[in-house]
Parts: C-alpha cells; sequence; structure tokens
C-alpha cells in the first residue's frame, strides 16, 4: 500500500512572498523521502500541500499518477503527523488511534480492535484505555503513528516530529519510524531541519534552501558530493576558502585564495558571474608537522583543542589570522598536538571541492 | 500589602484599602444583608415594627410556595431563560469560530469593534429601539411585508416572543465572549489533524471544536442564563400582557405593595432557585465549576 508522489513544477505564494519556487521531484512508491533545510526554507508548505491544506499558486502534485488539484485533505491517500502531533487529548488512547475508523462509521467493537492491533504495531499493547495527558513523549509519538496507520495511508506525511523529545529516545525513535515505514511499505515524506535525522533514515534526501530544492540525492552523495556551497555548508562542517579558478582541467582545477593556491575537484564548470568558494570538511584534513613536498598545505599555529567525546576537535590559525578546524577521532591512532604548536593544515585534492554558492543570501 | 506600601506609601496604601473596603461592605455586602434579613421579618404597620408581633418568621418565604401564579410564572422564566441561553448559543457558536478560527488577524479588531459598538448605548435605549423594531407598524413589520416573505404584519409583541428576541440580543455577547476564548484556546492543528483523519466539517464540530469549548459553553450559558432570569428592564419593556417575568413578581412586592419583606424572601428565592437549577444542568452535562474558571 503505496503510491508515487509527483510534484511537478508546484511553487506557493503568500502574498508577493514566493515560499516554494518551481519545485519537480518524484517521490517513488514506498520510499523514506526527506525534505531537509532550514526553518522558512519552504518545506512544510510542501508537506502542507502534498496533504492538501494549502493549494498550490502553480504547478501539479499527482499523487498514485492522480491529480490532487481540488481534492480535499480528507479525500488523498495521505496522512500527516503534525509537528505538535495533534492528540485528541479529551479522547482516550484507543479513540485517537480508531478516530478515522469512526469517521468511516465503523462499529465500536470493530474499531477497538483495530486500535488494539494498531496499537501492538508501535509497541503499545494494552495502553488502549490511558488518556493521552497519561502518556510521555515517546508513547504520545507512537500513538500519533499508530493514528495514521489507521487511515491505511498509501503516503505519510511527517513534519518534524521527533523535534521535542530528547536526544536518546530520538535516536531510538529514528530507528522505529525506519523500522515501520520498512514495515508498511508506506511511502514517507519526512520533513527536517535536522542533517542527521535526514541523513540516517532516508533514502533519498532534498535539501532545500528559499523555496528551492538544492540538491535530490541519496544521503550518501549530500554528503559526499554537494551540488553546490548551500548544500555543502548545510550538511556538515567544513573549512571555506574563497577565492577564484586559476586554471581548470576537467575534473580537478588550480583554486587561488588569500592564503595559497590549492588544488581541488571541480565537476559542472560554473556560470561565470558565480560566486565559487573551496570547501575541505574537517574529517578530511590533517595536521602534519613538516610541510608536505607537494599537495595543500598551510602552515598554522593550534590554537584551541575541544573535547567532542567521540572525536575531537583540533582549531588552527593561519598567519593571517582565519580559524581553521580538523576533525581527529578519538580513538587512540593520532597524537593530539599540543596548544601553541606549528602543524601544517594539509587536505588531499580529491577530498576538496570547488563549489559555487547557489543561494548567497542563505549564507550570510 | 507590603508591596504596596513599598510601591504607593501609607497615605495612598490607605486610601486604596478604605476605598475597596467601602465599595465591598456599603455597597455590596451590607444591603444583601439588610434585604436577608428583612426577608424574614413579618410586613407590618410601622407601630408595631421592633414590637411584639414582629418576630422572624418562614412565611415570607412559604408565601412563594402556596401561591400558584408565582410558583407557574417562576417556571415560565426558567424555561424561556434556558431557551434564551440554548438561543444565543446557537447565534454565538458561529460567529465565535469564525471570529476565533477563520477570519483572519487583520479583520478580527475591527469586527470586534462593530460587535461592541452597540454596548456603547444604554440598555434601555436598545430595548426601546427593539419595541419599535418589533411593533406592528414597525420597521421590520414593513421589512417582510414589503420583501413578501409575510402577507400580514407579525404581533411580535405578544406572549414571550419579544422578551426572548430582546434578552438574546442583550446578552449574546456573554455567550460570545466565552465561546471565542474557548474556541481560540483550541490548537489548529487538531481541526486540520481530524480533516486529515477522514471528518466532514460537522463531525470535526461535534468530536474535536465542541467538547473542547464545553468549559465555555457552560459559562456563557450560566451567564446568560442568570442576567436573563434576573432582568427587569427588558421584561417590562418588550413584555406583552400575558408574559410575566418572575422578577416582575419581585418589583410589584417591593414597590406597588410596598411590602419590601416579601420581596426580599422572592428575591432570595429566585437567586437560590436559579443557582440550584444551574448546578443542577450543570451536574448533567458533567461541568465543573473549576472547568468554568479555566
Amino acid at each position: 500500500m503505496s503510491a508515487t508522489v509527483e510534484l511537478d513544477r508546484v511553487s506557493a505564494d503568500f502574498g508577493s512572498f514566493r515560499a516554494v519556487d518551481k519545485v519537480s521531484v518524484t517521490i517513488g512508491a514506498g520510499e523514506f523521502f526527506s525534505f531537509l533545510g532550514p526553518s522558512g526554507c519552504g518545506k512544510t508548505t510542501i508537506l502542507r500541500m502534498v496533504s492538501g491544506f494549502i493549494a498550490p499558486s502553480e504547478g501539479h502534485i499527482r499523487i498514485g499518477g492522480e491529480d490532487m488539484d481540488g481534492i480535499r485533505p480528507n479525500k488523498r491517500p495521505t496522512v500527516l503527523i503534525f509537528q505538535n502531533l495533534a492528540l485528541f487529548p479529551l479522547m482516550s488512547v484507543w479513540e485517537n488511534v480508531s478516530f478515522s475508523l469512526e469517521m468511516r462509521g465503523v462499529d465500536k467493537a470493530a474499531r477497538r480492535a483495530r486500535a488494539e492491533e494498531l496499537l501492538k504495531i508501535v509497541d503499545l499493547p494494552g495502553a488502549g484505555d490511558k488518556m493521552i495527558s497519561q502518556l510521555s513523549g515517546g508513547q504520545k509519538q507512537r500513538v500519533a503513528i499508530a493514528r495514521a496507520l489507521a487511515v491505511e495511508p498509501k503516503v505519510m506525511l511527517l513534519d518534524e516530529p521527533l523535534s521535542a523529545l530528547d536526544l536518546k529516545l530520538r535516536q531510538h525513535m529514528r530507528a522505529e519510524l525506519r523500522a515501520i515505514q520498512k514495515r508498511t511499505n508506506v511511502t514517507f515524506i519526512y520533513i527536517t531541519h535536522d542533517q542527521g535525522e535526514a541523513l540516517a533514515m532516508s533514502d533519498r534526501v532534498a535539501v532545500m534552501s528559499q523555496g528551492r530544492l538544492q540538491q535530490v540525492a541519496k544521503p550518501e552523495d549530500i554528503y559526499n558530493n554537494p551540488s553546490n556551497g548551500f548544500v555543502a555548508s548545510f550538511v556538515g562542517e567544513n573549512n571555506v576558502f574563497d577565492g577564484r579558478i586559476l586554471a581548470s582541467q576537467t575534473t580537478s582545477a588550480r583554486f587561488e585564495t588569500d592564503i595559497g593556491i590549492f588544488e581541488a575537484v571541480l565537476h559542472a564548470p560554473p556560470s561565470s558571474d558565480a560566486k565559487l568558494r573551496l570547501y575541505v570538511r574537517p574529517e578530511h584534513a590533517r595536521l602534519v608537522s613538516t610541510a608536505p613536498e607537494a599537495g595543500n598545505a598551510i602552515a598554522v599555529t593550534i590554537s584551541d583543542i575541544s573535547f567532542e567525546g567521540n572525536f575531537i576537535n583540533i582549531h588552527a590559525t593561519t598567519d593571517q589570522g582565519r580559524v581553521l578546524t580538523v576533525e581527529t577521532r578519538n580513538d587512540g591512532s593520532s597524537d593530539i598536538p599540543e596548544t601553541g604548536s606549528r602543524r601544517y593544515f594539509t587536505f588531499d585534492a580529491q577530498r576538496a571541492r570547488i563549489l559555487a554558492d547557489e543561494t548567497q543570501a542563505a549564507h550570510s | 500589602m507590603k508591596e504596596l506600601l513599598r510601591r504607593y506609601g501609607l497615605t495612598l496604601t490607605i486610601s486604596f484599602i478604605v476605598i475597596v473596603a467601602f465599595w465591598l461592605l456599603v455597597l455590596v455586602i451590607l444591603p444583601y444583608v439588610y434585604l436577608f434579613e428583612a426577608s424574614f421579618r413579618l410586613y407590618l404597620p410601622i407601630d408595631q415594627v421592633n414590637g411584639p408581633n414582629d418576630v422572624y418568621t418562614l412565611s415570607n418565604y412559604s408565601t412563594f410556595f402556596v401561591t400558584p401564579i408565582h410558583r407557574w410564572v417562576f417556571l415560565l422564566t426558567i424555561v424561556y431563560s434556558s431557551a434564551v441561553a440554548a438561543i444565543s448559543f446557537v447565534v454565538a457558536y458561529p460567529l465565535a469560530y469564525y471570529l476565533s478560527k477563520v477570519a483572519t488577524n487583520k479583520i478580527v479588531p475591527t469586527l470586534f469593534l462593530i460587535i461592541m459598538i452597540p454596548l456603547w448605548v444604554s440598555e434601555i435605549l436598545r430595548s426601546f429601539a427593539w419595541f419599535i423594531i418589533l411593533s406592528l407598524k414597525g420597521p421590520l413589520n414593513f421589512a417582510l411585508v414589503g420583501l413578501g416573505i409575510i402577507e400580514e404584519p407579525i404581533r411580535w409583541i405578544s406572549g414571550f416572543q419579544s422578551v426572548i428576541i430582546g434578552l438574546v440580543y442583550t446578552y449574546v455577547l456573554f455567550m460570545l465572549f466565552p465561546l471565542y476564548n474557548a474556541i481560540q484556546s483550541l490548537d489548529t492543528n487538531q481541526i486540520e489533524a481530524a480533516g486529515d483523519l477522514g471528518a466532514p466539517w460537522w463531525k470535526i464540530h461535534w468530536r474535536v471544536i465542541l467538547p473542547h469549548a464545553k468549559p465555555g459553553i457552560a459559562s456563557g450559558s450560566v451567564m446568560v442564563f442568570m442576567l436573563s432570569a434576573g432582568s427587569i428592564l427588558v421584561p417590562s419593556l418588550l413584555g406583552s400582557t400575558n408574559s410575566r417575568w418572575f422578577t416582575e413578581i419581585i418589583q410589584q412586592w417591593m414597590f406597588e405593595s410596598q411590602d419590601w419583606n416579601t420581596g426580599s424572601a422572592y428575591a432570595f428565592l429566585l437567586l437560590l432557585l436559579c443557582t440550584g437549577f444551574v448546578s443542577l444542568v450543570m451536574r448533567l452535562f458533567r461541568v465543573s465549576l473549576s472547568d468554568i474558571a479555566r
């Protein structure tokens, strides 16, 4: 029971403000698909358009091949899990879960039985007679999922439902959601600003900024091969250098910055007016004590070491005063330099990318 | 208390307390105590007051129970006051829902202003206005006949209908505001969630919005009911020869018979019996006082 969701040049305008700008993407049946972006990027608007609470200003949404134009939320094969869950506090757990069945006129005994079944699926057996206020955050989450599953939706829409939970529970619910999705094979569309959530759960991720899709790809491609500067800096950390291309080959280029000239990967040749930056992830950089004969290196002074638990961030200052970050795993394999000592910040040309800054305003 | 002293100094603090105490004691508590005491004494010629015949008795109260016409009028007052509360609810609910969940933030203040403006006019004037509107050759009949909705003018001011119209008009805002507050506090996501789960609009109201608004409905109903049952102005202005309101009987005792003792007893009976009726209805609908105060 799942359906494809096709967004065909969908836009949403609120007055003169364009919240979503010509978004086109096809989400496969049974796929776990995330929209990832900062708040105000238009991801929630997309979700509300798919569920039918807002009509697109332009474009079409097709679910299972069927155009949803003019079809009200209660007639769509979708169900939305709200950020605050929107459970009905005056009803018991089982009444909440079977609300959609009640609306379809299913009799009470059948509703009760189905509610128990669904509560078992979300690992809350026997909680049917409790009131919503008696549940913990994680349990409410499960009730919301059970209530949504009762509709037997083809597409489940989730609006940051984990954001209110504490870290441990959130990580647990990630795995749980993923498992429920695989078990039920419903198409999941998940909205989040948390890159960890998006990368860990999704089959594919769409990174959004200012109403536009920046990149749609598998999680590892989003992280390893970001298509532009926004994606690179929104997903994960970077050492960023402004500069310009001196000479370019097919997949690499020499890039001139105010602290040196570096070799780096360059894929599509950028348009002439695009602002270019060089991105080096902290975990791809190393600190060495002697300058390498060839390759990218910057002389630095270690300025600060911050211990993060499973990894260690070493901050190093260039002679020009720029602070760079190197991330080292806390597995005892690398020696941690003293603060104040001199090192060379090096990185492989294949691990550094020159990217155009597609949405400049998002950076500032 | 210390906070008050620190902020306003001794003179101002004492003046506040004295003013509030005066208001509470002299304008609220003492008149009630006086009437309460009077209600247990007989209505006697002036030379017998404080004499041997001036004893405490329940006879003023028992008068009500042995006078069938008074009991009947009381019953009608309760029935029609309940009707006023119910009609007010029907009128106010859609408006309260519209104001709290549909209207945009831009237009709500304007709408509230339009709703409030009639309150700036005195209740007597507004009741007279309705007297004119509802009269046989008044604008309402003129409009209805002119539009061809009715053929003959309707005699609106007969029976209780004009009283009910007047009371609904006067007190409907006391229903609107608690309802508005109650519906306002409902998370809009719940309405959307119910719709998303397949509920048609009327089931959303029945299963989600109305249960949430119950305390508001209760406090609005209590307010409108009590005010209607205790109203004297509207029933005496818009009433007809065959509509009697219980407050009019109290007025008769006090001003026509000059019997303040029985009048006071009737006034307390009205308060007591109405309170009893309200608590009964609240228990029936499973609302508690704390719900209302919420």
